[in-house]
């Protein structure tokens, strides 16, 4: 089949799949120079950053099977650690984010070895319940603002600050290096021992164990793995809307969409959580702008709905229904042939 | 601490652990009987207890007329979620089932915001008002009431799973769905059922609540967290749930005057993580 597909150019092969993959990197390249009004930069900025993190997500949810729906509470520490450096120390954000990594990371090995020998859906419950403790405590928490939020110090525009107001272009593509930065990572994943050790652990944990895998400490990388692109966006986030508070930063919603993104692309898949995203975030933001105005809440009515339907209608992922509509395409073809 | 001031919240927390006992209830049943985790659950309750609401508000009818359409209403409900939305998921991964439930979590309370708006409301006055004052102890009626009408209905609804043929059946089920469908027990009509009894229960609880609770969109978001660390404390059993019910009641009014009201339900989760990972639950 891989012969088939490619081509040869001058000794090397190019697959068609690589010509489509710099067509969509360099589309996303020059997107800003394109759509120039501040609404569809911002879109793609909290598209990308959720897709960051639904890779990131990805990893331990779908490689590794481990259905984490409290991941809110390490973006939060992201957002509030290097905020908190920032305003406290004067500590430059890029060095406060890999503060919140530290953090948040230090979090989730105490989260992560206590619930890690809980099975399925008690895993599940208590990482939501702990994502619930991490706001009860930031809302009642008045050394880091309280309920009140932070507004984080308003800064001279550089790369150093990690502050541009002029134009949002910067913060566009910072989120895109980090993005490509989770696929890279989910690549390689995918492509060495690690990504099936993961998936050994995701689909039968006694055969792993018995072939002398430590689950424990698999389940902890990947969700080392997945914390760190969380993190990574909390700060990112603190920096991009200059405002943090528990609701916007620790909110449940926040836990609810890196899954949901994923769960509608495709879990344990390189491209899913990207797909999840492109057509989760601007609905969900689409929605928001148009009929969320004033307390009316037909953006969630919208939103519940559409869970509701992706886990009755297309519990696979769109992944999985392009590769079915594929394989009929190439059976047709096929049968043609013959 | 005044000996006082801890029976007042002993008595308050008792009678809030008989409200969770009868939301915890149906959920037990519905997790014990198929095995499914309802996010969803207390969102009912707040429908009930809009119903309440507008019952009374437009047509003057106080909510202890309302509590039998209530109940009656939301055993339709949970049916008809049933039959239209669970049963397409029956045993499909943990993600589906929890995505379902997320999803009409998000879905009922955006509609209760979108319908009848974030405010906050109240029934002013209703035929149960007023308080008790039993040694030096203030009881509130309506609450005392809710508390009572939940502790009736929960006996009844231990009596029917117990004692009746189809709470058998029910049990059949739960235990093994296999062996029951060979004994001739459609487990499609006792899903139905356990999804019925189930938000009935928070139906009735909501009705109850509604007598002296703030009715807001997300009213349910407090109580159907709690609901299901019960249930899962508990693992489905339904005396536990009980037990566990009243338990966290006393722990969230105990914890209120002690370590202060605003971390009274954190106090709940770190005990439900406690419980869960000292038995250390594989399933």
């Amino acid at each position: 089949m891989k012969g088939k597909e490619s081509m040869r150019v001058g000794g090397f092969t190019i697959r068609p799949q690589i010509v489509l993959l710099g067509i969509a990197f360099l589309a996303l390249v020059i997107y800003p120079w394109v759509l120039t009004n501040p609404f569809p930069r911002h879109l793609m900025i909290m598209l990308l950053l959720y897709a960051m993190m639904g890779l990131g997500w990805n990893i331990l949810g779908g490689f590794a099977g481990q259905i984490s729906v409290g991941h809110g509470i390490y973006f939060g520490l992201g957002a509030y650690t290097s905020t908190m450096l920032l305003m406290k120390l004067g500590i430059t954000p890029w060095v406060g984010m890999l503060g919140g990594v530290l953090v948040a990371e230090l979090a989730a090995l105490v989260v992560g070895y206590a619930c890690f020998r809980l099975g399925g859906r008690y895993f599940s419950m208590a990482t939501l319940v702990i994502g619930e403790i991490g706001r009860i405590v930031f809302t009642n928490f008045g050394w880091v603002g309280g309920a009140v939020g932070l507004f984080l110090p308003v800064l001279e525009e550089s790369f150093i600050n990690f502050q541009f107001h002029a134009s949002k272009i910067p913060y566009y593509y910072i989120i895109l290096a980090f993005t490509v930065l989770a696929i890279v990572t989910t690549y390689v994943i995918t492509k060495t021992r690690l990504g099936y050790y993961f998936r050994a652990v995701r689909d039968d944990p006694d055969a792993a164990r018995s072939l002398g895998i430590d689950i424990t400490m698999y389940k902890l990388i990947a969700l080392g793995i997945s914390v760190f692109f969380t993190a990574i966006g909390g700060s990112f986030y603190a920096q991009y809307i200059l405002f943090i508070d528990p609701i916007s930063t620790m909110n449940f919603m926040i836990s609810l969409t890196i899954t949901l993104l994923v769960v509608l692309g495709g879990m344990g898949t390189l491209w899913g959580p990207i797909i999840g995203a492109f057509v989760l975030i601007p609905i969900t933001e689409l929605t928001r702008v148009y009929w969320g105005g004033a307390g009316r809440a037909i953006d969630l009515v919208i939103y519940g709905a559409l869970i509701v339907l992706i886990a009755i209608y297309q519990p696979q992922g769109l992944v999985a229904m392009v590769e079915r509509y594929r394989r009929k395409l190439r059976n047709g073809s096929t049968v043609r042939s013959n | 601490m005044a000996p006082q001031v801890i029976l007042q919240a002993a008595v308050s927390g008792l009678l809030l652990g008989l409200i969770f006992s009868l939301i915890s209830v149906g959920l037990a049943l519905i997790w014990g009987v198929m095995g499914f985790i309802n996010f969803a659950h207390a969102d009912f309750m707040m429908l009930s207890m809009y119903l309440a609401f507008w019952l009374f508000t437009l047509y003057g009818i106080d909510p202890v007329f309302s509590l039998p359409v209530a109940a009656v209403l939301s055993f339709i409900l949970g049916v008809l979620v049933y039959r239209l939305i669970v049963s397409r998921v029956v045993g499909a991964s943990i993600v589906v089932q929890l995505f379902v439930t997320f999803g009409l979590m998000i879905f009922l309370r955006g509609s209760a915001q979108f319908l009848w708006s974030p405010d906050y409301r109240q029934i002013p006055e209703t035929l149960v008002s007023g308080r008790l004052q039993i040694f030096g102890v203030y009881i509130g009626i309506p609450q005392l009431l809710a508390g009572a009408g939940a502790l009736v209905v929960d006996a009844i609804l231990y009596w029917f799973i117990q004692k009746t043929e189809t709470g058998r059946a029910l049990r059949a089920v739960a235990e093994d769905k296999l062996a029951a469908s060979l004994m001739g027990i459609p487990s499609e009509r006792m899903y139905a059922l356990a999804w019925g009894i189930g938000v009935g229960g928070a139906g009735l609880a909501g009705a109850l609540i509604s007598t002296y609770y703030y009715i807001y969109p997300d009213v349910g978001s407090v109580f159907g967290l709690i609901a299901l660390t019960i249930v899962a404390m508990a693992f489905g059993n339904i005396l536990v749930t009980f037990i566990a019910s009243i338990a966290t009641g006393l722990v969230i009014s105990l914890g209120g005057i002690i370590i202060g009201p605003a971390l009274k339900y954190a106090v709940v989760f770190l005990v439900f993580l406690a419980v869960l990972l000292l038995r250390r639950t594989k399933e």
